[in-house]
């Protein structure tokens, strides 16, 4: 049910990222033949309250501040760490989703887990909620900056270009009758132009007036072609067919003149306002049409 | 008025962007003739529809329009959803018909864009 789709970016990531991303590798552990009287020193300096029992690189327990003091408590300083580490520990595997340690967090309220690698057991790293939360935290950041590097490359490339002409060019198939995919061109154009650094009210203009030659397209023919020429002063979109072509262009320009079908209008367009959006989105429109031959459309926007 | 705000009036639910709520709106708009958005539509804007088709969404996306909410309690199409996510665009869902819904958030101050002149240039 749509109700029960609640699921944010933190936790489309809790799967995406995988336990070995976010754990702390570089682990403390102690040999299963030293004496208890040797972790004082260990968790002490080293600001943690459980390490892992390692022998020969394999985990064999797990033993933490409690058990030290209930040593300590007894006067069983001397006794092994093998004598008294639980031998029982439930672990994580390297390549597990983030989602899979935090469910295990909540399950056993343990302040860590032991990851190990799912082929020989051997111990890889160390895994506490705050790791995954310092993980998260990182994978956003990049995410952002990835984003940002993007747009600031692409926006400089009128700069780095040196030429006396330069023109940038989009092009764009679209698919008649094709209703879900309806849209995808104008979407990708807008994120071009975004990412070009083109000024956001000119970006939403120009796509608003893409998305809406892209429609006709959709609704009215079997097909065609969107192509976006990008200069340092102006865009220039076009939009062509060669399907039935529109017998009364004026009388098209109308508002609330419309040939749509009926299935178009019950999906909320063919309201007559298409043409009439691109005019008044754009600094220029021609629009060129022949009955058997096909519509040709351009639209130009001026930057500045 | 935040979207916060915006699911309390009209006792809505959220199906995308539970994290996105503080989001503030500035105007209102109410329609199912998607053409209609694309024209009359300003950004930063909340839209109420019932229509529930894929297209809602990418006519918020080229509009800029930040949230969608859905009125009288329509089911929604997966593919809306997995676009609405893939936009980041917000998508609330009430059970109140549309003019009650434009009524409560009237009432409580989110305006709409008032008179309009559709041969007007957009910009």
């Amino acid at each position: 049910m749509a109700e029960d789709k609640k699921f944010t970016k933190i936790q489309e990531l809790t799967y995406e990222l995988k336990i070995k991303d976010v754990m702390t590798k570089k682990v403390v552990t102690v040999h299963p033949k030293k004496p208890i009287s040797e972790l004082r020193e260990i968790l002490y300096k080293k600001g943690i309250s459980g390490t892992p029992v390692v022998s020969k690189g394999e985990l064999v327990g797990l033993i933490s501040i409690e058990d030290f003091i209930k040593c300590l408590a007894q006067g069983e300083m001397n006794a092994l760490i093998e004598e008294k580490m639980a031998k029982k520990v439930e672990t994580l595997y390297a390549d597990e989703p983030v989602v899979h340690a935090v469910r295990k967090f909540d399950q056993y309220g343990f302040g860590r887990f032991p990851v190990i690698k799912r082929n020989n057991k051997k111990l890889v790293g160390i895994i506490t909620k705050g790791d995954i939360i310092k993980g998260l935290l990182k994978k956003l950041e990049i995410d952002y900056h990835e984003e940002e590097i993007h747009r600031y490359r692409a926006s400089h490339i009128f700069e780095d270009i040196i030429a006396d002409n330069t023109t940038l060019t989009f092009q764009y198939n679209v698919v008649g009758k094709d209703f879900d995919k309806a849209g995808e061109s104008a979407s990708g154009l807008k994120r071009t132009l975004y990412r070009l650094g083109i000024q956001p009210n000119i970006v939403r203009r120009a796509s608003i007036a893409t998305y809406e030659a892209e429609m006709n397209i959709v609704v009215f023919t079997d097909g065609g072609k969107l192509t976006a020429s990008v200069q340092p002063h102006q865009i220039k979109i076009d939009a062509s067919d060669s399907g039935p072509g529109i017998p009364d262009v004026k009388q098209a320009m109308r508002p609330g003149f419309s040939t749509a079908p009926e299935w178009i209008r019950e999906l909320g367009f063919g309201a007559g306002m298409g043409l009439l959006n691109i005019k008044n989105c754009t600094d220029k429109m021609t629009l060129d049409s022949k009955v058997g031959k096909g519509t040709h459309l351009e639209a130009v926007l001026y930057l500045n | 008025m935040t979207l916060n705000q915006a699911k309390e009036i009209l006792e809505a639910k959220v199906i995308t962007g539970l994290d996105n709520l503080e989001t503030e709106v500035k105007i209102g708009c109410a329609s199912d003739l998607m053409s209609d958005v694309l024209i009359f539509n300003k950004p930063e804007s909340l839209l109420l529809t019932g229509l529930t088709n894929p297209q809602v969404v990418r006519t918020a996306e080229m509009a800029d329009i930040k949230a969608i909410c859905f009125v009288r309690g329509k089911t929604l199409d997966e593919k809306t959803i997995e676009l609405a996510k893939d936009k980041n665009i917000i998508l609330l869902m009430t059970h109140l018909p549309m003019f009650e819904s434009c009524g409560r958030l009237y009432k409580k101050g989110l305006v709409g864009l008032g008179y309009l002149d559709i041969n007007k240039k957009n910009g």
